[in-house]
């Protein structure tokens, strides 16, 4: 990486920017999931739309792989050379002195969301590829909710996505207030973005958690 | 090839400094390239003289025994600096600025120096602002302004409490600016051990690497010291751990006259002794006298029962309380100059008064402070009828805007709260006036070797006003020795670089190698500390606050006792080679041994109370200092001849022309 | 009060250190950290053993030499001070202690506790100052009013005495709080405005070379920093950088 990116603070920047390309696409997420709860048909034509639009397909689709693999890779590249920064361990190190939990974890909590995103497209991703570009079946605009519901089935997958969405909220509790930071925000509007972050990182993960539960419940 | 000759220049007193610069002879800047100058020391003096020297073109080596430059102790200075600007229209001008200088070192210091730093003082806080260094501003965005003690004008700017902090930075930024250009090479953990002469003149330094143990040598064309006073020759002072008095002594030795080593301040606002493993004393800055009131209980009873913790302070009535400063001196009640009112407290605790366990201490109260700026804020924030509560916590509030670290500091140390009960002081070892003797120019005794900052005699007499130490020092390396310094090197032009090669190196290399291997291989039995500890007992018991003849004559054979010890059964761990700080300690503490015999003859010599030397013989009726101006109105300079006690005295007459000698009266 | 310690030994930069167990006795609840190390050290001198090296100066809280990571944290236990400011009143009868270096490649070991910080030094050299030369004739200091408000925010800023806890006790061994805290002080003042962009990329550059970690944010650093020094400056330092970068 040269040129503007290997500076560390421009680093910073760019983790920080995917993170809140990141933070945005998890409300749509969200929102889209959501309405399986309401309305079967609105799910369907959402879905369809989603799948079939070009301009997601193609332009945003895209861009939303790219923006999960640079923040994956940003962050390991940069948990590399921290790490690499203390060459000598201490003997003793009391981080929970000064800081908390999530700050301190995030390549773990990340590598949890990372295996679960792997699941995830196994799951989801994957198939709708083969459905759509390799089998090339015929579009179908009702069949996403019966395959969202017939998902959620076994337990382990649903206990699974639990796990890993509390892990996103211990993720997003100090990532969502990071990303601010990183870019500059510091000011008399800061407890305020901290106090959006908490509520954020806890209900979106919540959200995800609600609508696995009540799929697996109500089939 | 050693001169005593002061170099004043003629004409009036306010003409001299200007006059000098129109005439001295300058180094053109092709030549400044070819000239070597070597800065021992990056305090404010030094680092200020370092940083101007290599904007002039000079090829600069500064040495510090430190990580950094930025760590000397200069740092430490809390209170502020004073600038005659009249910003706040109270009537300061040059002149008070210069008079109370004067006065307040008890006439004992050189009137053109001092009338020289007066002039620069308002340059200096141009200068500094300039570099950014945020001193501290009111609502208007304008320089806010303090008083300090022994004056009648506030002229003292400030950057909260870490005043000498800021104005180290805004230094050593400029430092760095000349370092990244190569104009300053630094020697960060190197300690000066000996100067260099060759054919009369200094030439050059051996110093030691810390961290390998690697001795050195460096030539220049020109070499100055900045290395701070010798406060620990206390052992106990204000000083840091490091603070040393080598570089002087070394010098002193080589044929630097060492002047008035007896004038040292004991500083009044200090946080008492609590042990015998204290390493050191902790300044609480004079500024808090400014709202704070010194009282010790007025009858004995009750002080007798806070010394066994039996009584608070804050249960003794007001009628009970002694304001012992603002009863003998109503004029400038608590803002007494600093030795008027470390002796006041000294002479209050030997009658008993004393408030902690040792009997050593008096309180510095901001009861009445909280209520005066409570009312005030009350007023301000349009509060009718405020609770006392209600006045108490909006005066705190003002309090620890003004003071907050201090009082953080002082809480971190004694554990106790002094918003809610008073601070406990008492004097410490602080500054020293005494120091290398300087002629106008602020060269020592031996050619081309230049002394500045604290490690000099020349503004403070014998007592040194607050806030003044920050203002000598940054006016004798920005705005003085450039010029200076210029006209003797004007000489050096053809000289070019000078060889380390010499006999003179080799020599001075090997008495400076000779030194050390001693104290490596001395299978003695005693630690370095050991005997620091015992100089500085003696030193503060006799050559202490007050000193008469009986106990000058035990202390000088006491420390050359001590002396004597030391250098059969001093004990040194390691070895040369290596990060080392025991023997770095040792080569110090020698120093200090020999130092500490010519501090007490000067004491002995000086027949007359003045300034921070008090003899008990020599007082007033009331109980305060009698000068002797008929005997004693000189600076003892004192020539080396190869043993503290046979020391020369040479006197530089010091004449009054613009100031008449008068009594110090603070009444 | 006895304690039992156990302090990092190194004997230079090239041997390789480990921890050594020591007693000391009767120390007292009043003395400071460092007192409480010069009884150790008069101990060891007496046993005609090598005294523990550690760097130390002022004992007031304001050189920033002194550098201990205590019990697991940079400067011990107590907030807000430097190691010379906490007291054996933290500590109680009995209680191993623990006491290391500063660890960051970027501050090798000297020896023992005694770390090499000129990389902080190599930073301010990079960029931080004000180009202007001594001369007794710049502006009148009043000249140029600064708000009380931007003036005290600079001062909060300069309080940094760049001891290095900051570092210490991150987790990254990131310095961007001493660089934020030095990039911040001038470029809150009108006078280090004009150098601004330089002077952020290359003190930002010189850091990135000395081989200190990234910041993720844990403020880890700002609660152990003896002078408060606020992460608002990383922030600022962050936009200062930005901005830099796109004007450069």
């Amino acid at each position: 990486m040269s040129g503007f990116l290997s500076s560390s603070i421009a680093r910073k920047f760019a983790m920080a920017l995917s993170a809140l390309f990141l933070i945005i696409f998890l409300i749509i997420h969200l929102t889209v999931n959501l309405t399986s709860v309401f309305s079967e048909d609105v799910f369907n034509q959402l879905s369809h739309f989603m799948g079939t639009n070009p301009l997601i397909q193609f332009g945003l689709q895209p861009v939303l792989i790219i923006g999960v693999i640079f923040h994956f890779v940003m962050g390991f590249v940069l948990e590399i050379r921290n790490k690499g920064a203390r060459d000598v361990k201490y003997v003793n190190f009391k981080g929970a002195a000064n800081s908390t939990w999530m700050s301190r974890n995030m390549i773990y909590s990340g590598l949890a969301i990372l295996a679960f995103l792997v699941i995830h497209f196994i799951d989801f991703w994957l198939p709708e590829m083969n459905y759509k570009y390799i089998e090339g079946l015929p579009a179908d605009a009702t069949r996403y909710y019966e395959e969202l519901q017939h998902k959620f089935v076994p337990i382990w997958r649903v206990a699974a996505y639990s796990v890993a969405f509390v892990l996103l909220a211990l993720h997003l509790l100090h990532g969502f207030q990071s990303a601010f930071q990183s870019m500059g925000f510091n000011n008399k509007y800061s407890s305020f973005v901290k106090a959006l972050g908490k509520w954020y990182s806890i209900i979106i993960p919540a959200g995800f958690i609600f609508v696995t539960l009540y799929h697996h419940f109500n089939h | 090839m050693t001169t005593f000759n002061s170099k004043v220049p003629k004409g009036p007193i306010k003409d001299k400094w200007t006059e000098y610069k129109n005439h001295i002879d300058l180094v053109n800047p092709a030549n400044k390239r070819n000239i070597d100058i070597i800065v021992v020391g990056t305090g404010l003096a030094g680092g200020s003289a370092a940083a101007s020297l290599a904007e002039l073109g000079y090829n600069v080596k500064a040495f510090c025994y430190q990580d950094s430059p930025r760590r000397a102790h200069s740092i430490a200075a809390q209170g502020g600096i004073n600038a005659s600007k009249n910003y706040m229209g109270d009537g300061d001008s040059d002149y008070r600025l210069f008079y109370d200088t004067v006065k307040g070192g008890d006439y004992r210091s050189r009137e053109a120096n001092v009338y020289r730093l007066a002039e620069v003082s308002g340059n200096i806080i141009d200068q500094c602002v300039a570099q950014g260094v945020p001193f501290a501003r009111d609502y208007g965005g304008l320089l806010d302004n303090r008083s300090f003690g022994g004056v009648l004008v506030s002229r003292t700017f400030y950057a909260k409490g870490q005043t000498g902090q800021q104005l180290l930075l805004g230094c050593y930024s400029a430092m760095n600016r000349q370092i990244a250009r190569g104009k300053i090479e630094m020697f960060n953990r190197h300690e000066m051990l000996d100067v260099v002469k060759v054919d009369g003149k200094a030439r050059g330094i051996i110093a030691r690497d810390l961290i390998t143990g690697e001795i050195e040598r460096h030539s220049a064309h020109a070499v100055v010291i900045a290395t701070g006073g010798y406060g620990n020759v206390y052992f106990l002072s204000t000083n840091a751990m490091g603070s040393n008095a080598t570089a002087a002594w070394k010098i002193h030795k080589k044929g630097a006259y060492f002047a008035n080593p007896c004038f040292t301040q004991i500083h009044p606002t200090c946080i008492p002794r609590s042990g015998d493993y204290q390493s050191k004393l902790t300044l609480m800055s004079e500024s808090l006298r400014n709202d704070g009131r010194i009282w010790v209980p007025a009858r004995l009873e009750d002080a007798k029962a806070i010394q066994q913790g039996k009584l608070k302070p804050t249960e003794i009535a007001e009628e009970n309380r002694d304001y012992y400063l603002e009863r003998r001196y109503p004029a400038f009640g608590n803002l007494v100059p600093r030795d008027v009112a470390s002796r006041a407290a000294k002479e209050r605790c030997d009658a008993g008064y004393g408030v902690n366990a040792t009997g050593e201490a008096v309180y510095l109260d901001f009861a009445a402070a909280f209520q005066r700026y409570g009312k005030e804020q009350a007023k301000i924030h349009g509060i009718k009828n405020p609770s006392k509560e209600e006045i108490i916590k909006l005066g705190q509030g003002i309090i620890e805007e003004k003071y907050g670290n201090l009082f953080q500091m002082y809480e971190k140390i004694i554990a106790e709260n002094p918003y809610e009960t008073p601070m406990m002081i008492y004097p410490a070892t602080h500054y020293t006036m005494g120091g290398v003797w300087v002629d106008y120019n602020l060269m020592t005794t031996v050619p081309g070797l230049y002394c500045i900052g604290e490690a000099n005699f020349s503004d403070h007499g014998a007592n040194r006003l607050g806030a003044s130490a920050l203002m000598q020092g940054l006016a004798d390396g920005y705005f003085v020795l450039p010029y200076t310094i210029g006209d003797y090197l004007s000489d050096d032009i053809r000289t070019g670089e000078i060889s380390t090669e010499s006999p003179e190196f080799e020599a001075a290399e090997k008495e400076v190698k000779d030194k050390i291997e001693f104290f490596i291989n001395n299978e003695g039995t005693h630690s370095v500390d050991y005997y620091h500890k015992k100089l500085g007992l003696v030193m503060w018991n006799k050559v202490g606050m007050a000193r008469n003849e009986k106990h000058l004559k035990e202390a000088i054979k006491e420390i050359q006792d001590i002396r004597e010890d030391f250098w059969k059964n001093v004990k040194v761990t390691g070895k040369n080679e290596e990060f080392n700080q025991e023997l770095e300690k040792a080569g110090r503490v020698a120093d200090f041994l020999e130092l500490g015999e010519l501090f007490a003859k000067d004491a002995l010599n000086r027949n007359e109370s003045c300034g921070g030397h008090f003899r008990e013989e020599y007082v007033t009726e009331d109980g305060e200092a009698l000068r002797d101006d008929k005997n004693y109105a000189y600076v003892a300079a004192w020539e080396y001849t190869g043993k503290p006690s046979e020391a020369i005295l040479h006197k530089e007459e010091l004449e009054f022309k613009d100031i008449e000698l008068k009594t110090r009266s603070y009444k | 009060m006895n304690l039992t310690l156990k302090i990092w030994r190194q004997k230079d930069s090239k041997t390789k250190g480990q921890m050594v167990e020591y007693k000391v006795t009767d120390i007292s609840e009043h003395m400071s950290f460092l007192e409480m190390m010069d009884v150790l050290n008069e101990q060891l001198v007496a046993k005609n053993e090598e005294p523990v090296a550690f760097d130390h100066d002022c004992r007031e809280g304001i050189c920033g030499m002194c550098s201990l990571h205590i019990n697991g944290e940079a400067h011990g236990p107590d907030r807000g001070i430097t190691t010379c400011q906490l007291h054996m009143r933290m500590f109680h009868d009995g209680e191993t202690i623990t006491i290391e270096p500063w660890r960051a490649k970027a501050f090798p070991v000297i020896k023992d506790l005694v770390v090499d910080r000129t990389a902080f030094e190599r930073i301010q050299q990079a960029g931080g100052y004000i180009s202007v030369n001594t001369s007794g004739n710049t502006q009148d200091a009043n000249g140029i009013p600064i708000s009380k408000h931007d003036a005290d925010k600079a001062m909060d800023a300069a309080a940094c005495i760049g001891c290095g806890a900051c570092v210490a006790s991150c987790k990254n061994s990131s310095a961007m709080l001493f660089v934020g805290a030095k990039v911040s002080q001038f470029a809150l003042l009108p006078q280090g405005k004009v150098e601004a962009t330089e002077r952020v990329l290359n003190m930002v550059k010189q850091m990135d070379e000395e081989g200190f970690g990234n910041c993720t944010n844990t403020g880890a650093c700002e609660v152990e920093c003896p002078k408060g020094i606020s992460l608002e400056n990383i922030a600022r330092m962050n936009r200062e950088y930005l901005s830099a970068s796109m004007k450069g």
